[in-house]
This record gives C-alpha cells, structure tokens and sequence, in this order.
C-alpha cells in the first residue's frame, strides 16, 4: 500500500515519522500528479483554512475531493479532522472542505491555545488501554451522520470517527512515541477498503 | 481522566502545526482578515510594524488589548502577540486575553536588560529571537517553545536573517560531529545547559520549531529562508509596508510551501508592485539595531 501525506503545510514531518514506524514508506503530496501513485493519504494537523487554500491553488482541491468520493482511504488529524468533514461550524467564511465524512465539526471548539490539552482517553480499537490524546486548539465533532461510528469522546463530545475508508481525530497521535492511531488506519481502515475497491 | 494545559508538549505541538506557514505582522483587524484570506498560518497583532517603530522611535510597548481582541475576533487562525523582553507582566496580560502565542520580542523596548521571562510559569507558549545556538538553548532553558532566527526587522534587508540562520545550523552541524566527551565544553562556550546541547547533538535539530524573521520582503526571500532550512517564515513590516499586501502575502505563502520549485515561485513574484522601501543594515548605527537585543 502506497500512503502520501499532504504536504502542503503542517505537521508533516510527524506523520512521516508515525508511518514508517508502522512499516509503510509514505510519500509527500504537494502536485497533482504525485496523487495517482498513492492508495491512501493522511492529512496532517496544521491550519486548515491555510491547506484547504493552497490546495485549491495548486490544482489539488478537486482531485482529492474525488478520490475521496471515490474510496480513496484517508486519515485526518484536527486540521485534517476538519478538512474531511462535510460541514463545519465556527468556519472562516466561504471556508471548503474537501469533504466525505458525513459530520458536522466545530473549529477550535476546545478553545483556544491557552485551553490545548492532553489527556488519557479509551479508544474504540478493542483494546482496553488508554491513549495519550494531544489536543492543540482542537476541533470536535457535533453532529455524526449516518454511516460514521464515533471511536473516541471527551467530556461527551465525539473527538475519532470513522466511516468504512475515512478515520478523523481531533488530536494529534503524531506528536506521540504512540504509534497505535496510525497502525488502526493501515490495518482496520485503508487496507480493508482498499480490498473491498479492489 | 485528567486534562493537562500548558504541558511542553501542547506548547511544542502548537509550533509544529504552524510549520510551513506564513506568519504575519498586522497591525488592525482589517489587516488581519487580509492575512487569514492570503493564507496566513497566523497573525502578529501590533501596534507598529517594525518599520515605524523604527522611522517613529520611542519606546515600544506591548499593543493595546482592545486592537488585540479586535483581532481575535475578526480571524479564525491564531493570534499571536509581542510581550517587552523582561516584562512578565505584558506577558501575564497578553495570557489573560487569551493569544494563542507569545513573542518575547528585541523589537519592542526591552524592559529587563538582563533577564527574560521565566516562561515556564506560563500556560500560553512563547517564542523567542535567537542570533546563534547559545541564544536559542537559553531561550529554550528559560522555556520557549519556538524559536525565530533574528533577523534586522522593519528593514527589508534579509542579509542578518540570512546570517542567524547560518549561524544557528552552523552550530548545530558542529555539534553533531563532536565527541560525546566534548560536549561538556561545547556546552560551556555556547554558554548553554549541557543537556540541551546534548539533546541537539545527538538530534541534529533544536528541540523546539525553528522559524525565521526579520527583513523578509519578497517571495524569494521566503523561499531562501526555507531553503536554509526554516520551519516558516515570520514577515513584518514587508506585506503592509508594500504596494500591493494582499498579492505579496498570498505570493509569500506560495513561495513558502514551493521553495524548493523555482517556477514556483517566479510566478509569484510576478507583478506584485512596490516592495517596502529597504534600509541596508550595515547603514544603521549599531544602537539602531534591534537584533542585538536580548543575550
């Protein structure tokens, strides 16, 4: 399975490091056409409003949207929570999404800087051990739709959702030793729904 | 289950999220919706770009918290604002409204010339100026969690961010090359913790995001700064200061995420207007210079 990061701005290098540490080479996606060789994509934290904008700029907005739409499996963590969600509040205005997860997310819902957190959290994986959740101006997920089970909450607020191809989480396990978010995406995620296209 | 703030891993993290971005200097909300539109990761929020600090003189302070809330409520990306070098107390207002990022910052007036701010007591995060290593493991001893390569601001002449970014690579590739016996007296000429300098040598990296800033002007000079090895790109007075600041700051972000790809960034220099009105650094009498702040 080839993986790409979205490069464009953002934690980049973390996401890299977290995914070769699960065994996959990933690559970095700045051009259209570095798209067709990768199955799968993550999108890194970062600004939101800011990658969204250089990914219209540079021709990525629409493709992605439709490999998206098409299967393509893809992991988001806080700016690329957001960045799949199909709606979002507290927005920028006329801020796009590439869209694909049928939520409603709430931009920088935890607050701000001074409010950024971390926190042992249960996730929804079948094991029992907590996780060390970073979460840094982080957004949360208000509204879950049809086909989008919630995987982790804080204080009753939805923070990992999955649908079959697509994983979001409001925090940062790349900024973690913790590598079990991004093997839950290769393994339970992108290869089964790779499979199932295939 | 306990949720911590402040940990030095969410101050850290934040600057991570910040790499490869555009920081900018603005000085009121409409500046700063100019900026959130061009695609700045965050805003610098200012009473005076460093250019006028400079043409006007005087003593400069931290801004207004009316104009800072403004701000805060007129973008969604973080605000970021500059504290005096020393002055906790900026320091503790800036806190209570709630900015996103701290600069301790030699272009304001210092108001301790001897020691910065204990940042450790402090749940928002700071970022600091640094010319060379020794400056930068200080800062991050007395708790930055970003560091800026100084730069001359408010000139337009990128020649001293140039020569800090140098510096502070420099010295991080000679570290990696010592022994590890040799470290104990590395440490004592950078004048630095022996464990940070031995964090750094064996990383080959500051342990903190390293940006860049001071006299970044054009595309260009963004893209140079990156490719010296930045994180981001802070830019002052260079986007309000110039003919056409909502072109130049979108022109800058792209450059800053292509500045590997020189077509790139050909295209967004073109037609982008007046540039600020440079001052060359070496004709400014040296209590002039803001660099030099801060030890």
């Amino acid at each position: 399975m080839k993986v790409g990061v979205l490069a464009l701005q953002g934690d980049v290098r973390e996401h890299i490091s977290a995914l070769i540490a699960c065994g996959v080479h990933p690559t970095t996606i700045r051009r259209t056409a570095e798209l067709d060789h990768i199955d799968a994509l993550v999108i890194p934290g970062g600004e939101s409003t800011t990658i969204a904008q250089l990914a219209e700029i540079f021709g990525l907005f629409a493709p992605i949207k439709q490999r998206i739409a098409a299967g393509m499996p893809v992991y988001g963590s806080c700016a690329g929570m957001i960045l799949l969600a199909n709606e979002i509040t507290e927005a920028k205005d006329d801020q796009k999404t590439f869209g694909g997860l049928d939520i409603t997310v709430k931009r920088n819902a935890f607050g701000r800087q001074v409010d950024s957190f971390e926190s042992d959290i249960s996730f929804d994986d079948g094991s029992t051990d907590l996780i060390r959740a970073v979460f840094i101006r982080a957004p949360w997920v208000e509204r879950v739709g049809k086909g989008v089970r919630v995987l982790a909450r804080v204080d009753d607020h939805a923070v990992a959702v999955r649908s079959t191809h697509l994983l979001a989480t409001s925090f940062h396990p790349e900024l973690t030793a913790d590598h079990r978010i991004h093997r839950y995406f290769i393994d339970e995620v992108a290869k089964p729904a790779l499979q199932k296209v295939q | 289950m306990a949720e911590v703030t402040g940990t030095g891993r969410v101050k850290r993290g934040m600057a991570e999220m910040l790499k490869g971005g555009v920081i900018m200097d603005v000085v009121n909300a409409e500046q700063a919706k100019i900026a959130e539109d061009a695609g700045a990761v965050a805003v610098m929020a200012l009473e005076r770009v460093p250019a006028d600090i400079r043409a006007q003189g005087g003593v400069a302070r931290m801004s207004d918290p009316d104009m800072i809330e403004k701000i805060q409520a007129a973008v969604s990306i973080p605000v970021m604002a500059k504290a005096r070098i020393g002055h906790f107390v900026e320091a503790q207002v800036l806190q209570s409204l709630g900015v996103d990022y701290i600069d301790e910052s030699e272009v304001l007036t210092p108001a301790d010339y001897k020691n910065h701010i204990d940042k450790w007591n402090f749940t928002v995060p700071f970022v600091c100026g640094a010319t060379n290593l020794g400056e930068a493991l200080r800062r991050i001893n007395e708790g930055a969690a970003m560091i800026r390569s100084k730069g001359e601001a408010g000139t337009g002449d990128v020649s001293n961010a140039m020569q800090h970014m140098r510096e502070i690579n420099g010295e991080i590739r000679r570290l990696s090359s010592l022994r590890e016996d040799e470290l104990y007296v590395a440490a004592k000429e950078l004048q630095a913790p022996y464990e940070l300098v031995k964090e750094v040598a064996e990383k080959g990296k500051l342990p903190v995001v390293l940006f860049t800033a001071g006299g970044i002007a054009t595309p260009a000079d963004a893209a140079l700064m990156m490719s010296m090895g930045a994180d981001g790109v802070f830019i002052g007075s260079g986007i309000f200061k110039s003919g056409n600041p909502a072109q130049r700051a979108a022109a800058c972000v792209r450059a800053t995420t292509f500045w590997d790809d020189p077509k790139v960034v050909a295209d967004a220099s073109r037609g982008l207007g007046e540039a600020m009105v440079g001052i060359n650094v070496a004709d400014l009498p040296a209590p002039h210079r803001l660099a030099d702040r801060g030890w």
